[in-house]
């Protein structure tokens, strides 16, 4: 069962990145300006040169075909080369990853910690003083644009994952608090402590195991959430990674490389969310 | 909690209101340059003192909150109309159309949105003139951004069609877009509002961003993303403290936006 689960994962995420990867091979296709080479004005190349450059243009223009070649490169780890960079996407990405998987890793930790601390401080305080607190903190950050926020931390001189991490905690807390809420509003709760029962016990034995798979769920959403927040904090803080390359290729128009960051991080995604799942069914299988 | 909301909803009108009337309350016009003072502090002239191109930074607060307020409704317009379509018709019909729309919704959804917005953005012209630059900074964030909202009608118009007035509807002939327009639609009306409302501080927020990575409008035209962008430069916020109004202000609104809102509507 567990097997059938996760192959219909597999086969999914498949299905929507070979869909999404169809989808933006075709936006770049019809996006002004793509069949028009700056190395046509170059007036150094002869006329055979120029002819070359425009049959290679023309070679792409069935969009089909055009995916399909892009599809038989990135099978064999040719992703193509960066336009404005000139250097292949594949070595471009490879440079990349690990800064950004630094920084969001980190800010992800950190927004999670503070984030679920205040959660479950107010559940388990009980006071209104501690839902205020969280409340008004996660509703100031949510106010404010993730790029202010990136360059408060270049003003302050603080690292780019507490960006991050600030970015990530007010939806965090917002949603992890009112499951909690919906936890604790349930009769087994309210008998629970009737008995008795610690607080604390009662959140680890009672509201936990309710709120559990959501939470989890939301850890997957969180994800797609710091990937996104990466590319303000990346590129205002000057951190080399997948957002600040990204940011790069949008304002150089560099399309190969962009579609290629945006399949990748898709796919980051789609994992996160399927793993999130599987690891519900993993925790609480479906009663037959 | 009542009298929040309408605190935050006179602060919204006032500060709309503002907007509105920066013809007759700003000293010049956002692109007026007084060069014999660029770069200065705040003084009677020149209330929030004027940019390194000498341009009152009054006048363009003024101007560029009319256009964030008045243009991310009119996204969130777009969006909220594509979602009743995608998803409300997608749920209505059911089977084999709303597995599809759910496919197509999901693909979006799992895309990061600054990701999708700034792969988007650079898929058209970056040099345009800047009204175009404005109208694509919102037609972008208005087809982008139905996803979410597609999702939720989706689940409410498959809800609705296997209920009693529908099924009696449809025994009494009534079938096809009629049945749509005349008792799904209405029904979802409530949702619309809500995701309409939703949206709106979305999309200030997501212009805010791409105007300070420098993918939103174009110069002159001011916007709170352009402007915030002049904080790029700023060392400290002590520095100069007036540059920051611009921030402020969108502070205020989204918190009105927030209160605005319930707290289910804001989590959705």
């Amino acid at each position: 069962m567990l097997l059938r689960k996760i192959a219909g994962h597999v086969a999914s995420i498949a299905a929507l990145v070979l869909l999404g990867g169809l989808l933006s091979a075709t936006l770049v296709r019809l996006a002004p300006g793509f069949d028009s080479d700056e190395r046509e004005l170059d007036p150094s190349l002869s006329a055979e040169s120029l002819r070359a450059i425009r049959a290679e243009h023309a070679a792409q223009n069935n969009i089909l075909r055009f995916y399909a070649h892009y599809l038989r490169g990135a099978v064999h780890g040719d992703l193509g080369t960066s336009q404005a960079l000139r250097q292949p996407v594949g070595n471009l990405l490879r440079e990349r990853w690990p800064v950004t998987l630094r920084v969001a890793g980190i800010g992800l930790l950190l927004g999670w910690l503070l984030a679920s601390t205040l959660a479950f401080a107010a559940c388990l305080w009980q006071r209104p003083a501690g839902n205020i607190l969280g409340t008004a903190l996660s509703g100031a950050f949510l106010c404010i644009p993730a790029a202010v926020l990136a360059l408060a931390s270049v003003i302050f001189n603080s690292p780019g994952y507490l960006a991050i991490a600030l970015i990530v905690f007010p939806k965090i807390y917002r949603y992890s608090r009112n499951l909690l809420a919906k936890a604790y509003a349930m009769p087994h709760i309210t008998a629970a402590r009737a008995r008795g029962l610690g607080e604390l016990r009662i959140l680890a034995r009672h509201a936990l195991p309710v709120a559990g798979p959501q939470m989890i769920a939301l850890a997957g959403v969180t994800i797609s959430i710091a990937l996104g927040a990466a590319i303000p904090v990346e590129s205002l803080c000057g951190l080399p990674g997948i957002g600040q390359l990204a940011w790069q290729a949008a304002l150089s128009r560099d399309l190969p490389l962009l579609v290629n960051l945006t399949v990748l991080v898709t796919l980051v995604t789609l994992l996160a969310n399927s793993g999130a799942d599987v690891m519900n069914y993993v925790l609480r299988p479906p009663e037959a | 909690m009542k009298a929040a909301r309408y605190l935050a909803c006179v602060v919204v009108l006032i500060v709309c209101g503002l907007s509105l009337a920066a013809n007759w309350l700003a000293p010049a016009g956002y692109a007026k340059q007084f060069r014999e003072v660029p770069d200065s502090p705040p003084s009677r002239a020149h209330l929030l003192g004027t940019d390194e191109l000498g341009r009152d930074r009054f006048a363009r607060t003024l101007y560029g909150t009319r256009i964030s307020l008045l243009l991310a409704p009119a996204a969130a317009l777009v969006s909220t109309a594509l979602a009743a379509l995608i998803g409300g018709i997608a749920g209505y019909l059911g089977g084999i159309w709303l597995k599809l729309a759910r496919a197509f919704t999901d693909l979006f959804l799992s895309l990061p949105w600054l990701f999708l917005l700034i792969t988007v953005r650079a898929l058209l012209p970056l040099n345009v003139s800047p009204l175009v630059s404005v109208l694509i900074t919102f037609l972008i964030l208005g087809l982008l951004g139905w996803a979410a909202s597609a999702r939720v009608l989706s689940t409410s118009a498959d809800a609705l069609r296997s209920s009693d007035f529908v099924l009696q509807a449809r025994a009494s002939g009534l079938d096809g877009p009629r049945l749509f327009l005349i008792h799904v639609l209405p029904n979802l009306k409530p949702i619309l509002y809500a995701q309409f409302w939703i949206s709106i501080p979305v999309f200030i927020l997501s212009e805010a961003n791409l105007g300070i990575l420098g993918l939103g409008v174009a110069e002159p035209l001011p916007s709170w993303g352009s402007l915030l962008r002049e904080l790029e430069g700023l060392i400290s916020f002590r520095e100069e403290p007036w540059r920051l109004v611009p921030l402020l202000l969108l502070i205020v609104v989204m918190t009105s936006f927030q209160l605005l809102l319930s707290n289910e509507e804001v989590t959705a």
